[in-house]
């Protein structure tokens, strides 16, 4: 009997044996993360210092997070910095990697090692170095001055108009790298004929590009805005290096809040809530982008 | 199962496996042990191993630590040091797991804060020291202005006042540093009275100099600066008050309007370093090391690395008072003190080893390895200069009970709150209303949340 309905499986169909196959991967993922997170979400329910015991506050802590116009703003900063991780690496990535792959310009492994090599740094590295550029007595201040720009000179991290562009350049500086390398090898898989034919019907460089170039990496620009959205909505040390969230709040993000709340505060209740939420913002939007990628490949 | 069951069959079970409330291990409250019960004859207390942690990892701080551990070691071998020491961010951020652990560390360094000290008094998880600060005359040694920043009601609601929770070794003290061979350039003596103070600041910037360092891009630094302001117009108890974050003060008095209206004069007269809230802490104090700046309103804790850059030309001063004959006062504390763990089962012990490392000979090795020592520091010997500036300064202050409490202080957010709103005064996007009533609104959800 159940050798027969074995048999009668077609070979290749799931069984049930296949989860035992499963579980020693689960249980890694099950107790570094699922638990973790479950645990998380558990917390974000108490009002808890991280010492004596938690009070049940039900959903408080994220009506909480709503109704701080502070948090809300950190959110609003970190949408902001979307544009200067994802969006203009994309930009300058794209604009890059066409350039890089159409010249076939020698030494394309040198120029692309020094493209990447911003993603090599820790990013405390990057942004201790970038807080000495934008000091006062500076290396962008020294440059302003040797052009004869004075009256542009400030302390940039400390300017309530250009702390928040100036933290985000510096993850478009870091973010380029990563972006370019990614399309260069998607547009290094693009076959010639494509690019023959596009030429045989008359198209330009511009065309050529629209036409061929950009459709075929549309896979590669997908991973690329979904790692760096996440790099963008999760920025922390960069913040914690750089500004500490100030002038005032004007560059407080989420990630920087879930840390001050739990280690400095002891609100680890409030701050497993931020977290819990950005983790739902993040997996929202990686979630949007990729299927918008998969719906245009459809 | 269909996707969706399935997932939330797992949710459930991941809420099942985690359903236990956090925190629900803590520990019950200790009762301070009477005097009688208290033995302090360490060499009779058996074979004990201390685990302490601190933070004493740095230059001057590391050597005393050392010094002092050996000497333990030596005088008493029947108790054995296990010392964990990690960096003052490090030690804070793993304190909490520590404390509330089945095996704490016996003696710790406590930030004396309301989110450290505070927090850990609430959860009982620190043994009340009283008992011990009798027998071994701390109170008699330290000067009331300075026990108070470690002393909690027992429920940690109230700072400032209760039973003793932990004995520091070393003082701080927010004064003005100023560059000698600047002054006397520009013709100036140190000033006398808070009016000298600011004549001179006018008097350096018509010079062409930089009348104030300041870098207040980590937002805390111009808290001291207002501070420092703040106790030459508002009354020491009101100062207290509102430090400890107490009931029954207010930010939006008059003398607290001058304080901040006299800071916007600063900004608007160019008497601070330009850039100033996009420069760094670190950095601002090294230009003043390298002559950049007459005067900078800054803690003695930067006095050996400025000594190192600027020798005999460095000067340290108490802020001046109002009058020349003021009592000093001055926005100071203590360093981290140290405190017994509640699980601790040699507390006995431990409260010889912190009277050992904080006895009057500790206090001479303190000042040998270059630190402000808390207790005693008018009768320590130092060279001429500097440091004896330091030393005379704190030991005046310390002797009138003239040290009022850092304001961040004040409330778990206060120095965000405050770091922030300095940020917001000092670039003008608030007015000095704008920002007391900033302040006023974080203290009293505070104070009276608090009871």
């Amino acid at each position: 009997m159940t050798q027969r309905m074995t048999a009668a499986r077609p070979p290749g169909e799931p069984r049930r044996v296949a989860y035992l196959y499963l579980l020693p991967a689960f249980a890694v993922y099950a107790a570094f993360l699922l638990y973790p997170i479950g645990r998380a979400v558990q917390i974000s329910l108490y009002d808890w210092d991280g010492l004596s015991l938690g009070r049940w506050v039900g959903l408080d802590n994220y009506a909480a997070i709503v109704a701080d116009e502070g948090l809300r703003a950190a959110f609003g900063h970190a949408l902001v910095l979307i544009v200067f991780f994802a969006v203009g690496p994309l930009v300058i990535g794209l604009g890059l990697a066409a350039i890089l792959n159409h010249a076939k310009v020698r030494g394309l492994g040198f120029f692309r090692t020094v493209v990447f090599l911003p993603q090599v740094v820790a990013m405390v590295v990057v942004a201790v170095a970038w807080r000495r550029v934008y000091a006062p007595d500076g290396t962008l201040n020294t440059l302003l001055g040797a052009l004869g720009l004075d009256s542009l000179t400030r302390g940039w991290l400390g300017d309530y108009t250009f702390a928040l562009p100036a933290v985000g350049v510096v993850g478009t500086w870091f973010e380029t790298g990563l972006v370019t390398v990614l399309l260069l090898a998607g547009m290094s898989r693009i076959p010639g004929e494509l690019y023959e034919a596009a030429r045989l019907d008359g198209a330009g460089a511009v065309r050529e590009f629209f036409a061929v170039t950009l459709p075929s990496v549309r896979g590669e620009i997908a991973v690329a805005l979904t790692l760096t959205v996440i790099a963008a909505l999760r920025t922390f040390d960069l913040v914690y290096i750089t500004t500490r969230g100030g002038p005032g709040d004007s560059t407080s993000v989420p990630s920087y809040e879930v840390y001050h709340r739990a280690f400095g505060l002891g609100q680890v209740g409030s701050a497993a809530a931020i977290g819990v939420t950005l983790t739902v913002v993040i997996f929202v939007i990686s979630f949007g982008i990729n299927r918008f990628a998969d719906r245009r490949i459809a | 199962m269909t996707p969706p069951m399935r997932l939330a069959v797992l949710a459930a079970g991941v809420l099942v496996l985690t359903s236990c409330a956090p925190g629900s291990s803590a520990p019950p409250t200790p009762t301070s042990a009477p005097p009688s019960a208290v033995r302090t004859d360490a060499a009779a207390l058996g074979n004990v191993t201390l685990t302490v942690w601190d933070q004493e990892v740095r230059g001057g701080q590391a050597a005393q630590m050392k010094q002092l551990n050996d000497a333990f070691q030596a005088k008493y071998p029947n108790i054995k040091l296990n010392r964990v020491s990690r960096s003052f961010d490090d030690l804070n951020t793993t304190l909490r797991l520590a404390l509330s652990g089945n095996e704490p560390p016996d003696v710790v360094e406590a930030n004396n804060g309301r989110s450290s000290m505070g927090a850990f008094v609430k959860a009982g998880q620190l043994r009340p020291l009283d008992a011990y600060a009798d027998v071994y005359g701390w109170k008699r040694r330290y000067p009331e202005s300075v026990l108070r920043y470690s002393r909690y009601s027992a429920d940690g609601k109230l700072f400032g006042e209760g039973n003793l929770y932990g004995l520091p070794q070393v003082g701080e003290v927010v004064g003005v540093f100023y560059n000698r061979a600047k002054l006397t350039k520009l013709g100036l003596q140190p000033p006398k009275t808070w009016a000298d103070f600011e004549t001179s600041l006018a008097t350096a910037k018509a010079g062409g100099e930089v009348p104030l360092q300041l870098g207040n891009l980590d937002k805390w630094p111009a808290i001291h600066v207002f501070g420092t302001v703040q106790s030459r117009h508002v009354p020491p108890d009101q100062i207290g008050t509102l430090g400890f974050g107490r009931k029954g003060a207010t930010w939006n008095t008059p003398e607290n309007t001058a304080t901040a209206e006299q800071l916007v004069g600063w900004v608007d007269k160019g008497y601070f370093a330009k850039g100033f809230n996009g420069q760094g802490y670190d950095p601002a104090w090294q230009a003043f090391g390298k002559g950049q700046g007459v005067f900078m309103i800054a803690g003695t804790w930067l006095l050996a690395d400025l000594q190192k850059a600027l020798g005999d030309d460095l000067g340290f001063m108490l802020p001046p008072g109002v009058t020349a004959d003021a009592p000093p006062v001055a926005t100071g504390g203590t360093g981290l003190p140290f405190a017994i763990t509640a699980k601790s089962p040699n507390p006995d012990a431990a409260a010889a080893y912190i009277n050992f490392i904080t006895s009057a000979d500790a206090m001479k090795v303190l000042t040998a390895t270059g630190n402000l020592p808390v207790a005693e520091t008018g009768q320590q010997s130092v060279a001429k200069g500097p440091q004896q500036d330091v030393f005379t300064a704190f030991g005046t202050v310390t002797a009138k009970n003239g040290l009022v409490p850092y304001l961040d202080y004040a409330t778990p957010t206060f120095a965000d709150t405050l770091g922030a709103a300095l940020q917001d005064l000092l670039a003008e996007k608030a007015t000095p209303q704008e920002f007391l009533a900033t302040l006023e609104k974080d203290y009293k959800t505070f104070a009276e949340s608090n009871g």
